[in-house]
């Protein structure tokens, strides 16, 4: 290769940009990238501590047009749906969102995500990674049309206890009666504004869905609204600083996804994730209903459970015993950081089930400038997330 | 709507197998039949007035345990024990003849390494018998008498001795043509003795893996794995059957299509109830036994939305297409085999191994073969309904017919294959057109429609080692119970397989009564 | 007259590790090997001025780290490198790129099927899950299925507790890929033709199958079993060539203190009283040694370097039947410049790898139906690598040199004998394939050596050219490779074993054959064990 290189050269490994890139291109001061589903997509702005204060104390945007976003439309489109996750989507009201699992025959978890059901032959899931081969398996033998839009709606998250304001301001007349899970419709710049009560972050927050063509015009308009309450856009540490406090699980970290899991049992069940919630066996049928009855009869391997540890050491990779001595191992720490909310120690782990109700001690490896140290440190098992604010569900939220 | 404890969907011979075992067993069984005569694929069917016949043509290896417990023979079902001669035709050469352990047309060599390959295989196929009549657990069984199951099949393979087992072991998945070319010089013995491993199935000479496990399983009643033409043909066979599952008390209502198999859900999960029929009457049963296809059953009859994501889509996987066509020629006259003195044979016309090798490949790429290979016999030799006084039937099995044809099956292409099946046949049966009063081709697609067999497989799903088993027709279904309490399956789809054996209605006839 | 205490016939990579556990134990060894050179199929020599070939095996990945680690083949002189960046063609202007990032991997995949995107990770899941419980049996000995003695007995049940960790489910998927077709295979996962093609191509290479053969599904899985610093289906170039994997295997060797003769050719292997007692060379000299281990191929040991008479009834008839049949050809070229593909962008890193002309599933089988037939493939499967890109010592610098690893080619054609005309028309079809895609690329050829399985029989003395010693195939793998019954290393006449790719694993540059015999040698020698266990690699 003589010629000097060009960006035609290597055009095909291109990451794909957000519709909201030409202002978080500027306002990425860091240059902070990453990738998400051939995204370019922003590990931070400019301080992640500062991005996570901003989230729970004003407001904050978080692109998730990488975020992956299926419709799904079809008179069968309901049952197809119904079989395929865990929860009675009958259940659902039209323009109302829920958060629900899905799971392999062995009742092992595939993805968590959020179905939007518009009508009861249109819905629309949402999950954080691809998911077309699943839904084309989950889809045969059903009158029903599976379409990946997510390069057809953008999406960007308002979080945070000013977002309600923020949305009013910039003229959202009477989002402030959408309940949490609620979908409303706006007019915007000739198109349709769709917002849900929704978020990742268990504060007060929404999610704005907008034809890509509008990216811009919607960051510019949320901007010019939220500038008196401290908006700023949030990368993907904030959000996992925000999300475990909430106690929210994510791939990667509380999970590995079924499909891609080599080890026998290296993933996970919706009972051993704590979500035993989401799984409606008054449904006489869903896929993985009888793995799931026969593990929930004999109790989860493990249970994911909420840690406060002694101590400020954060027990990331930590190994849990049930012993001070460390010999009786029954876990390990699948996250762990220091709450800045509510000043604690926090983990989630995944632990024995047996083993829950006992004593356990996290053994926690940490550096003091290069020097490696070890610390033994008790766990406190808690039942509820770290951080709920009751602004997270009060209708209508207050402005700030 | 009164309530029945067995309704069996499909009575084909694995259906009525069932029906009859269940009956003995103090069952109220009904037996639900969409054609107008029982027998499925076994079963007669007037092709040109006067004129009948059935898919399968001849009767390798049923099972005489079941034939002796359904006392088949009080209700007119007899083994002559005499088998139908095996005859190799190829233009220019004089035929090859096997006739039990006889064999006339090959050199010394061939005749002393046949006694010996027949003594082999026999070996074998005795060895893995029993396998072929029983439930095959789940490799993850944790019930005793499970886990012997394969234990014993492991003892009976070692009591063959230290050097055959290892050499079983060796053998089971050569490819036909690795099995015979190691074995006998003659060409035309070679892709005879093939025969039998590869018809039915996507496999040719060269294809790894199955091929020698059909042809044990077609041993698995001895006689040299040859096949009979009993008295009256496969007919025979399904009426005595359907004589022995009514005279045990199951109803049997011929012209009864199911519409779907009726699924209850309540907070405790599904069970099948029984069915609806198309003309939308419902019945109840306790059991739901499905005779028919595997696919069928789960995806047609059952509906996906009644079963997990992965186990449908297995489903949908099991390869089904059928790979042979079927010719029926009404003749005025007896056709004369070249060198053949009595035409009451089970004639192979296939030159070579390479002539079938070749055939094959035409059809993986959508089109059946200008060279067609071809099984044939005369029923109206044994059955004299087959065909009027004087008159004959031949029936043919056509290989290698793709189930899609890469332009579409039409009149031509239906026609075209036709033809050239005929000159094939002719080539070594003179002036038989002069004789065709009418002529018949059903392609693959035709059989599906006509017998609802999905592809229009004989064996409801190829038999190859991937879904043999504890694997047919998929995990999770193949001990003939399904994932839906109260639905059983009993078709070719489930272990054993396919051909006239009965296996596979009597396990789930077992598995309906555990 | 000398006197060893083992004999090892034939200097390929399996031979020399045989003999370098064995003079590492103590023995006193000799590699005989006809050639003037060693190396056997990984081999490498200046074939014209200023280029090294790897005239047969061009590329490697299942060389085991245990037995690379343990030689210390690092100190003499032996470094891997992983390639990247290969390009698969299509029938017409298809191409599909492999990256190695998960990110430009995934976007190209998309380019091509949404949908076989993402079910290219579950498929990358379970080959590696496959890949793995293979691979714990690699350095073992397979046990007799047919015997009750302790050892086989407790090689059963680590064998069956192995498959028992993958769980049931997983158990049945097994036995499914290991009987299926590669191509019905990757129909569960995939739908886009080239994507299939270009996956499916591992499950033809050196085998006398198709991609719709059953079985294919798992040679596909021999090849990408193997791993370069675990990297599951990574493959490397050894700097230097292939030779180099050859060479710091036979510098450990004589090392140890074991002698290679080359030009040695061994005529028969002695025996007297049942028993192998030594060797007699073509030049009539005769060797003793308590123990004669072949590196050739089962059907030459017993049919070409033994008498008939020699062996116990039977097994020169197994000999005879064992299948090793010649499937692949071989292309190698030295150029003047680096060829330019149609359809592939000019950066540095997309052509740096290889390249796959595999097109469609259909163009596959249709070669294959060629070779069924006694001809080589009109439109044949192309793998090829130019190591030069990466590898600064096999070419001179701004020159390249590239392998071309060509299917299918019949050992004989339907026409009549191989001739040095029918050799060169064959390489051309393959010249003129490439042409298609490369227009210009036969200007820039300086030199070209073609190998059918004709050459590659008569100068490595690979039986019909079959580049694994035998096809792989169930009939021919694990207990029975190469017969039932001699599953283990040891043949038929006391102190005879084998040590080549005839034995279990079967093929591939992986040296474990030479390993795994010489275990067992020195177990009936009652000498202490020197071949590493392979069960250090966590995964």
């Amino acid at each position: 290769m003589s010629n000097p290189p060009t960006a035609e050269m290597f055009a095909g490994e291109q990451l794909k940009l957000s519709a909201f890139y030409p202002r978080a291109k500027v306002l990425n001061v860091r240059n902070a990238w990453a990738s998400w589903n051939g995204y370019k997509f922003a590990n931070y702005y400019y301080e992640p501590e500062y991005e996570y204060f901003c989230i729970r104390n004003q407001c904050a945007t978080y692109d998730i047009c990488a975020m992956q976003k299926y419709s799904i439309r079809g008179p069968d489109a309901e049952t197809m749906l119904n079989r395929m996750v865990t929860r009675d989507i009958t259940k659902f009201g039209s323009d109302r969102v829920g958060y629900t699992v899905w799971c392999t025959d062995a009742g092992r978890l595939i993805d968590d995500g959020t179905i939007f059901k518009f009508a009861d032959d249109n819905y629309m899931l949402t999950c954080g990674a691809p998911m077309t081969a699943w839904l084309a398996k989950s889809a045969f033998g059903f009158d029903v049309e599976v379409k990946d839009i997510t390069d057809e709606l953008a999406g960007l998250s308002l979080q945070g206890p000013t977002s309600c304001a923020v949305l009013k301001k910039m003229g959202l007349a009477g989002i402030e009666t959408a309940k949490p899970f609620d979908i409303r419709y706006f007019d915007f710049h000739g198109d349709r504004l769709m917002v849900s009560r929704t978020g990742f972050t268990g504060d007060l927050g929404y999610e704005l869905w907008i034809d890509p063509a509008l990216g811009v015009e919607l960051w510019d308009d949320l901007y010019a609204a939220g500038a008196d309450y401290g908006i700023q856009p949030f990368g993907e540490e904030a959000t996992n600083m925000a999300r475990l406090e909430a106690a929210f699980i994510m791939p990667g970290m509380e999970f590995n996804e079924a499909l891609q899991t080599v080890h026998f049992e290296h993933d996970q069940t919706p009972f051993e994730l704590d979500l035993g919630w989401l799984v409606d066996f008054k449904k006489p049928h869903f896929s993985g209903r009888q793995a799931l009855l026969e593990e929930h009869r004999r109790g989860p391997k493990y249970t994911l459970t909420k840690l406060d540890i002694e101590g400020n050491r954060p027990a990331e990779d930590a190994h849990i015993y049930a012993n001070k001595r460390c010999t009786k191992e029954v876990g390990y720490v699948t996250s762990a950081m220091w709450s800045p909310a509510v000043k604690a120690n926090i983990a989630l782990a995944m632990i024995r089930t047996e083993a829950i109700d006992g004593p356990l001690w996290a053994e926690i490896y940490y550096d003091k400038e290069l020097r490696q140290y070890s610390r033994v440190a008790r766990c406190t098992r808690k039942t509820k997330p770290f951080w709920t604010p009751a602004r997270a569900r009060a209708t209508p939220p207050a402005d700030y | 709507m009164s309530s029945v404890d067995s309704i069996i969907v499909g009575a084909g011979h694995n259906g009525l197998v069932c029906a009859a075992y269940l009956a003995q067993k103090g069952q109220r069984v009904i037996v639900l039949e969409a054609a107008d005569e029982v027998g499925g694929l076994a079963g007669g069917r007037e092709f040109h007035p006067g004129f009948r016949a059935s898919i399968a043509h001849s009767i390798s290896h049923f099972s005489t345990k079941i034939a002796a417990e359904l006392k088949l023979a009080s209700h007119g079902y007899t083994v002559t024990g005499e088998s139908t001669p095996l005859i190799g035709l190829a233009a220019g050469r004089d035929p090859v003849i096997i006739n039990g352990r006889d064999i006339t047309g090959v050199g010394n060599d061939d005749r002393t390494a046949y006694a010996a390959y027949v003594d082999e295989l026999e070996h074998y196929a005795k060895a893995l018998a029993p396998a072929w009549t029983e439930i095959i657990p789940r490799i993850g069984s944790q019930r005793f008498s499970e886990v012997m199951t394969f234990a014993k099949i492991g003892l009976r393979l070692r009591r063959l001795g230290k050097q055959a087992m290892a050499e079983f072991l060796r053998v089971a998945s050569l490819p036909a043509r690795d099995l015979v070319d190691e074995r006998f010089d003659d060409d035309l013995l070679k892709a005879l003795l093939c025969w039998d491993g590869l018809i039915g199935s996507r496999m040719a000479p060269r294809s790894p893996n199955s091929a020698v496990l059909a042809m044990l399983y077609r041993m698995s009643e001895g006689n040299a794995g040859q096949h009979q033409i009993a008295a009256g043909g496969t007919s025979a066979l399904v009426n005595a059957l359907r004589a022995a599952a009514e005279a045990a008390g199951a109803e049997i209502r011929t012209g009864c299509s199911v519409e779907n198999i009726t699924i209850a859900g309540d907070t405790d999960g599904l069970s099948a109830t029984g069915v609806r029929l198309r003309d939308g009457e419902s019945l109840a049963a306790d059991n739901v036994i499905s005779a028919v296809d595997s696919k069928r059953t789960f995806l047609n009859l059952v509906g996906v939305q009644y079963l997990d994501i992965e186990f449908s889509n297995r489903i949908r996987r099991i390869r089904t297409d059928g790979l042979v066509g079927k010719l029926h020629l009404a003749l005025d006259s007896l056709p004369e085999f070249r060198g053949v003195d009595a035409p009451n044979g089970r004639f192979i016309i296939a030159d070579t191994m390479d002539a079938i090798e070749f055939a094959f490949d035409d059809s993986k790429y959508g089109r059946p073969s200008t060279d067609p290979v071809i099984e044939c016999v005369i029923p109206s030799l044994n059955d004299p309904q087959a065909a009027p006084d004087g008159k004959h039937v031949l029936s043919a099995h056509v290989m290698y017919v793709p189930y899609r044809h890469k332009d579409g099956w039409s009149e031509s292409t239906r026609t075209e294959i036709q033809n050239a099946a005929i000159n094939a046949i002719e080539r070594v049966a003179p002036k038989l057109r002069d004789s065709i009063v009418h002529a018949e081709f059903l392609t693959p697609a035709d059989i599906e429609s006509q017998y609802g067999a999905t592809g229009g497989h004989w064996h409801h799903g190829e038999f190859a080692m991937d879904q043999m088993l504890m694997m047919r027709p998929t995990y999770g279904a193949a001990q003939y119970s399904t994932p839906i309490p109260g639905l059983f399956l009993a078709s070719a789809g489930s272990h054993p397989g396919g051909d006239l054996v009965g296996a596979a209605g009597h396990n789930a006839a077992q598995a309906v009564l555990r | 007259m000398s006197r060893y205490d083992a004999i090892i016939i034939g200097a390929g990579h399996n031979g020399l590790t045989n003999a370098a556990y064995l003079a590492k134990a103590g023995l006193k060894v000799v590699v005989l090997e006809k050639n003037d050179y060693i190396g056997g199929a990984a081999v490498s020599r200046e074939m014209e001025p200023g280029w090294i070939y790897s005239s047969c095996s061009y590329v490697c990945s299942m060389m085991r780290q245990a037995i690379h680690r343990d030689l210390d083949l690092a100190r003499h002189g032996l470094i891997l490198v992983p390639y990247l960046g290969t390009v698969n063609f299509g029938d017409g202007d298809e191409r599909l790129f492999a990256y190695h990032d998960e990110d430009a991997a995934d976007l190209e995949l998309r380019r091509h099927s949404p949908h076989d995107a993402d079910a290219m990770h579950r498929f990358q899941s379970d080959l590696t899950r496959y890949s793995q419980l293979i691979r714990k049996t690699l350095m073992r000995t397979p046990p007799d299925p047919t015997s009750f003695r302790l050892r086989d007995v407790r090689e059963f049940i680590y064998l069956a507790k192995q498959f028992w960790s993958l769980g049931e489910q997983e158990v049945y998927e097994y036995i499914r890929f290991f009987t299926m077709s590669a191509a019905e295979y990757l129909d569960d996962y995939f739908e886009n033709e080239l994507i299939k093609g270009a996956m499916a191509s591992p499950g033809i290479i050196g085998t006398a199958l198709g991609v719709y053969s059953p079985g294919s599904a798992y040679i596909l899985l021999h090849h990408v079993m193997g791993d370069v610093d675990g990297s599951i289906g990574a493959w490397g170039l050894a700097r230097g060539g292939m030779g180099a994997i050859s060479h710091s295997i036979a510098s450990a060797l004589q090392e140890f203190g074991g002698e290679i003769r080359t030009n040695a050719p061994v005529d028969k292997i002695r025996v007297q009283n049942g028993k192998s007692t030594g060797v007699v060379l073509e030049n009539g000299d005769e060797l003793d040694a308590a123990i004669v281990v072949s590196n050739l191929d089962a059907k030459r040991t017993f049919t070409q370097v033994m008498d008939k008479g020699d062996l116990p009834d039977g097994i020169y008839e197994r000999a005879k039947n064992f299948k090793i049949r010649g499937s692949s050809g071989k292309v190698n070229i030295a150029l003047s410049g680096l060829p330019k593909f149609t359809g592939v962008p000019d950066n540095p890193y997309l052509n740096r790898g290889g390249q796959g002309f595999t097109g469609s599933l259909e163009t596959m089988e249709r070669a294959y139906d060629c070779w069924k037939r006694g001809r080589w493939s009109d439109d044949p499967f192309i793998e090829s690598v130019i190591p030069s890109v990466w590898d600064p010592t096999v070419a001179p610098a701004g020159k390249h040199w590239m392998s071309n690893f060509v299917q299918y080619c019949p050992p004989e054609l339907a026409d009549g004998p191989w001739t040095p005309e029918k050799r060169d028309a064959f390489g051309k079809t393959v010249i003129d394939k490439i042409e298609r895609y490369s227009p210009g690329f036969s200007d820039l050829i300086v030199h070209m050596e073609v190998r059918t399985p004709h050459e590659i029989e008569n100068e490595v003395g690979l039986t019909e050219g079959n580049i694994f010693q035998g096809e792989l195939t169930i009939d021919q793998l694990f207990f029975n490779r190469p017969f039932p019954g001699y599953g283990q290393y040891r043949m038929p006449v006391k102190n005879l074993y084998m040590c080549g790719s005839s034995t279990h694993p079967g093929g591939g540059v992986s040296a474990v054959c030479g390993a795994n015999a010489a275990r067992e040698i020195l177990l009936d020698l009652r000498r202490p064990n020197t071949v590493p266990e392979d069960d250090f690699y966590d995964e």
